[in-house]
């Protein structure tokens, strides 16, 4: 076990090198969380949407299942494409399993509910400001969705940005498709779980504070982008 | 489009009729003000008639055929609190253009002819957002007018403005009549229907109680409760 202030000046020695290793990490981790909420984009932006101005039986239910699935336990998600991926799984054929896009599948099933859920949540507070206006303008429901996810951009982004910080932190889902193999699916989290496991602090350290520094970025991207947001000189 | 007409409207709150067997026709370039006090369903009507909201009874008819979502941009409507989208004045109004099927090429131009006639073509590339409240119903009004509509309703498209504001909002309404176009505009001030009306439909707890000639009504008030609106007293 490393002594830990040890730990601290190698893991900043390691940022400030660019060491190979941590870097490779840092972009397998940015690569798998930006397919996934790209994925999670394309699904949920215009489900969320959608379901906001929409109407239909069981429109209430499905609004909590989106709801619900937004806290979706990691591990949950993790086993659900476990069995999906594996060999005697239904997808096992793709040979998926273990490798960096199983984990995108996984992060973007973890992220999906979160952009639907809060994108229903802000285009339905839109739609109901909107709507008398738009009907009046003869919008069918495309256009009016489309308008109204471009009204809301500065909002939705901040959604999105949600949901990167939530696949970015994300471990336990990650871990079971992935399976942590060395230069192939390590991540950021499934790092820093395997070297504290080993008592090996430096690379934790560091992945932690990039970690940490990439989510501070991101919600100071939010905060930047609800300013623009909420003034119209600005947007 | 023409003529828009709602016939036996009936529209319940409860088991309270808010809107009550009233029939209504538009077909003729005038100005045919809404009139009535607080509550008596002037919105409502505008609304049945813009055919945003279904009656329980009756029905509305755009030109002989129930309304439909592709003859909707036909009608110009403005409501008492302008909704305006998230980008410039000028964006706006390419917007409802754009809605009304304008090609892209003409456009610009029409969008900016319309500012000119709201005096807001100094303020084009600002946000509509962040326009006053008379300017955005300026805008809102000239909005409505670029696609040249078959009829235009207003509502309350005056209200909470001050008088300068009024004034030019009632110079744009006066102009688009002129033009040829017929309007519907719902107020309760009775200084503006005087100044505007061609036509008055008097409304009172739901029931069309008046639909005359401007003069004709504010000279002889053909009820009882018209009466007292039109000479200032409390109405029940």
């Amino acid at each position: 076990m490393q002594d830990t202030s040890d730990a601290f000046t190698e893991a900043l020695r390691l940022i400030t090198t660019l060491d190979r290793d941590l870097v490779e990490i840092i972009l397998m981790s940015l690569r798998v969380s930006l397919f996934a909420v790209f994925f999670a984009m394309l699904i949920g932006l215009p489900a969320g949407a959608t379901t906001a101005i929409s109407r239909f039986p069981g429109r209430g239910a499905l609004i909590t299942v989106m709801n619900a699935f937004m806290g979706l336990p990691p591990v949950v998600a993790g086993l659900a494409i476990y069995l999906l991926l594996s060999r005697a799984g239904p997808l096992g054929d793709w040979g998926l399993l273990y490798t960096p896009e199983a984990m995108v599948i996984a992060q973007t099933v973890l992220v999906t509910p979160i952009v639907a859920a809060l994108t229903r949540q802000v285009i339905e507070d839109l739609h109901r400001r909107y709507d008398e206006q738009f009907r009046a303008f003869g919008l069918g429901r495309g256009t009016t969705a489309f308008t109204l996810l471009w009204e809301a951009r500065f909002s939705l982004v901040t959604v999105v940005l949600a949901g990167f910080g939530r696949a970015i932190a994300e471990v336990g889902a990650v871990i079971m498709v992935g399976g942590n193999i060395n230069h192939v699916t390590r991540v950021m989290t499934t790092t820093i779980t395997l070297e504290t496991s080993r008592g090996a602090l430096d690379l934790a350290l560091g992945l932690g504070i990039v970690l940490l520094t990439i989510i501070i970025i991101i919600n100071g991207l939010a905060g930047l982008l609800n300013t623009f947001a909420r003034n119209p000189r600005l947007a | 489009m023409l003529p828009l007409v709602g016939r036996n409207l009936c529209l319940m709150r409860g088991a309270r009729p808010v809107v009550d067997d009233v029939s209504v026709a538009i077909s003729r370039p005038e100005i045919a003000v809404l009139l009535g006090p607080n509550g008596a369903g002037k919105s409502l009507l505008v609304r049945m008639l813009a055919g945003l909201v279904e009656p329980d009874r009756g029905n509305v008819t755009w030109n002989g055929r129930p309304p439909d979502r592709q003859r909707a941009i036909r009608l110009g409507v403005v409501f008492h609190h302008p909704v305006m989208l998230n980008r410039t004045a000028l964006a706006n109004i390419r917007f409802a253009l754009q809605a009304a099927g304008v090609p892209h090429r003409e456009q610009r131009q029409r969008a900016m002819e319309a500012l000119v006639t709201a005096g807001l073509e100094a303020r084009a590339k600002v946000p509509a957002q962040a326009l006053s409240g008379g300017e955005q119903q300026r805008l809102a009004l000239v909005r409505a007018m670029a696609t040249s509509p078959d009829v235009l309703l207003l509502d309350e498209a005056t209200a909470n403005l001050d008088p300068g504001s009024s004034l030019a909002i009632e110079d744009l309404v006066h102009k688009a009549r002129n033009d040829g176009t017929p309007i519907l505009l719902v107020t309760h001030d009775l200084a503006q229907a005087r100044r505007l009306a061609d036509r008055i439909l008097y409304l009172h707890g739901g029931v069309l109680e008046a639909d005359s000639d401007a003069p004709l009504f504010f000279s002889n008030p053909p009820t009882r409760r018209a009466q007292a609106f039109v000479e200032g007293r409390l109405v029940a």
